[in-house]
């Protein structure tokens, strides 16, 4: 599958701050890529570069296979983004902002009308599509912004932060949105709302201090989620099938002859048995630590240690 | 191309939403209105002893060609409160981004803003010269010295204008950019008045000042020079305008 998205060694510096630092990553069709980090950790400058609206100081961005830095219309034109502030003229109603937004991404005339419908009835913006962008409810801006950056349909979306200061209700409107959309689109968005990374996207990047810190599938995190990780450190090699054969072991990954991994479904908890048997065949048990398993363990633990 | 007429549209229409441009309409059209019939009772007082003249001044000379001087004076300080929100109040709004990030090249941004301003202040010079074309119903105009009138005062909005956008593009903040270019070209207006003093003419800041180009042209005499002035003085302005939006990405 073409990548939608390639990023090669991107870095951006402000005067000498160093807001991202050399990251890499693509990102495919179907995917969902939530992006996770603490406040200035950079993601925000890392999707302002991505929507071209700065220009990175180092590195490479391919966007639909053409290059924003050398080719920006033809990149630009799979591309809709939603801002941290979602930029809108509140001066005008939805519709005519919508209409003129349909304009500058150059849809033709005779398909903008449908086109609008389309996306106010996808956003839920039926009941306000008359009225003044000015007078509207944050939680509406916001889904006038998403609206805007959905509306031409294009192969890659960016949204930063899209459920911010939505009401329950719509924030789960909008997630289903997104699935429904990262089915054939690329999405990349960042939130600080963690939950929100396991229930829509199928990637998660965790960035820290401008570096990507973390970086897998939400399958792979779902599994070590549901599942408890022990490591092991012992004094001589150890047996590894003995221990495979305790109840609720899953999995044992080695690391070193005395150093290993061991998963373990959380329905059961083999620790206990696990240090037994360890102590019984006389192997020298040094240590057994149990690795963090929620996503907001792993963030903090992420977030922290480079902290 | 036909983007850059979306943004001029979208400028042009916006513009009327917002009370600014309705004042200063009512405003111009209201000093300039005063003007007009102080000029045209002037007429009226001397046309007996013109008459007696010969080779006096026509109707054109005292109502018409004042008029457009000093609708050139008041253009100038109205222009850069026009023209300060044009980038600099979307780069406060975050609305820049919507532009920068849709597939338009900067120089589309910059000559739509361009000309939906424009489109404006024709519209202002259109209302500007009814006035003296009203005088058609009981008199006599030299048409020729009127369109030069007209064109003159085109130009000049045109150069001001550019000068507004590009002080709006570099300015943080709308007041900056209005103060800016109203010192620019309040600069440029009296550039050549050095020139009073014999011994120190200066061709460069003669060549340099916009009023000499634009008194020029009033007067009837439509040169290449001064029409290659305004030409330059436009597009200047216009590409310094784009280079600062493409640096707006490179921000520290």
């Amino acid at each position: 599958m073409a990548n939608l998205i390639e990023v090669e060694h991107l870095s951006r510096y402000y005067g000498k701050y160093c807001a991202v630092n050399d990251i890499s990553f693509t990102l495919a069709r179907g995917e969902v890529i939530g992006f996770l980090g603490p406040n200035g950790a950079g993601k925000t400058t890392t999707m302002q570069i991505l929507s071209g609206n700065l220009a990175p100081s180092s590195g490479c961005i391919r966007i639909n296979g053409f290059d924003l830095l050398y080719n920006p219309l033809k990149a630009k034109r799979s591309l809709g983004y939603l801002p941290d502030t979602p930029s809108l003229y509140k001066d005008l109603s939805v519709q005519e902002f919508l209409y003129y937004c349909a304009q500058l991404q150059g849809i033709f005339k005779q398909a903008i009308t449908p086109i609008i419908d389309k996306t106010v009835e996808r956003c839920g913006l039926q009941t306000v599509s008359k009225r003044l962008i000015a007078n509207l409810s944050k939680g509406f801006q916001q889904r006038v912004g998403i609206a805007q950056a959905i509306l031409h349909n294009p192969e890659v979306i960016i949204l930063d932060e899209p459920t911010v200061g939505l009401d329950p209700i719509q924030i789960k409107e909008i997630r289903a949105l997104i699935k429904e959309l990262g089915k054939d689109h690329g999405i990349i968005l960042s939130t600080h709302i963690l939950p929100e990374v396991q229930e829509t996207c199928t990637h998660v990047q965790i960035i820290n201090n401008g570096r990507i810190i973390f970086n897998e599938s939400i399958i792979d995190l779902n599994r070590t989620m549901t599942q408890g990780c022990l490591q092991v450190i012992t004094q001589s090699a150890v047996d590894l099938a003995v221990l495979s054969a305790i109840p609720d072991v899953s999995h044992i990954e080695p690391i070193a002859h005395n150093h290993f991994k061991i998963h373990y479904s959380l329905t059961g908890n083999p620790t206990h048995q696990i240090a037994e048997t360890i102590i019984a065949k006389g192997w020298g048990l040094e240590e057994i630590t149990p690795i963090k398993k929620s996503m907001e363990d792993i963030f903090l633990a992420l977030t922290q240690v480079e902290s | 191309m036909s983007i850059a007429l979306v943004i001029a549209t979208r400028e042009f229409k916006s513009l009327f939403l917002s009370p600014l441009a309705w004042t200063i309409l009512a405003v111009l059209q209201g000093i300039l209105g005063y003007l007009f019939l102080n000029q045209v009772e002037t007429f009226t007082l001397i046309q007996t002893k013109l008459a007696g003249m010969e080779g006096a001044p026509g109707l054109t000379d005292i109502v018409v060609t004042p008029l457009f001087s000093n609708a050139g004076i008041i253009l100038l300080l109205v222009i850069p409160l026009l023209t300060m929100r044009l980038i600099c109040e979307e780069r406060r709004n975050k609305t820049l981004s919507l532009l920068l990030s849709a597939p338009i090249s900067d120089s589309n941004i910059i000559i739509g803003k361009y000309l939906g301003t424009l489109g404006f202040l024709l519209l202002i010079v259109a209302l500007i010269a009814f006035m003296p074309v009203s005088l058609l119903m009981g008199g006599e105009l030299d048409n020729g010295k009127l369109l030069a009138n007209i064109l003159a005062l085109c130009l000049l909005v045109a150069g001001f204008s550019a000068v507004g956008l590009f002080m709006s593009t570099i300015a943080g903040h709308p007041t900056v950019a209005a103060i800016g270019s109203i010192g620019i070209l309040l600069l440029l207006w009296i550039l050549d008045w050095t020139n009073s003093i014999k011994d120190q003419r200066s061709e460069l800041f003669e060549y340099l000042s916009i009023l000499r180009h634009f008194q020029t042209i009033q007067s009837g005499q439509i040169n290449t020079m001064d029409l290659c002035y305004f030409v330059l003085f436009i597009a200047t302005f216009l590409l310094l305008s784009i280079r600062c939006l493409a640096n707006e990405r490179f921000q520290k």
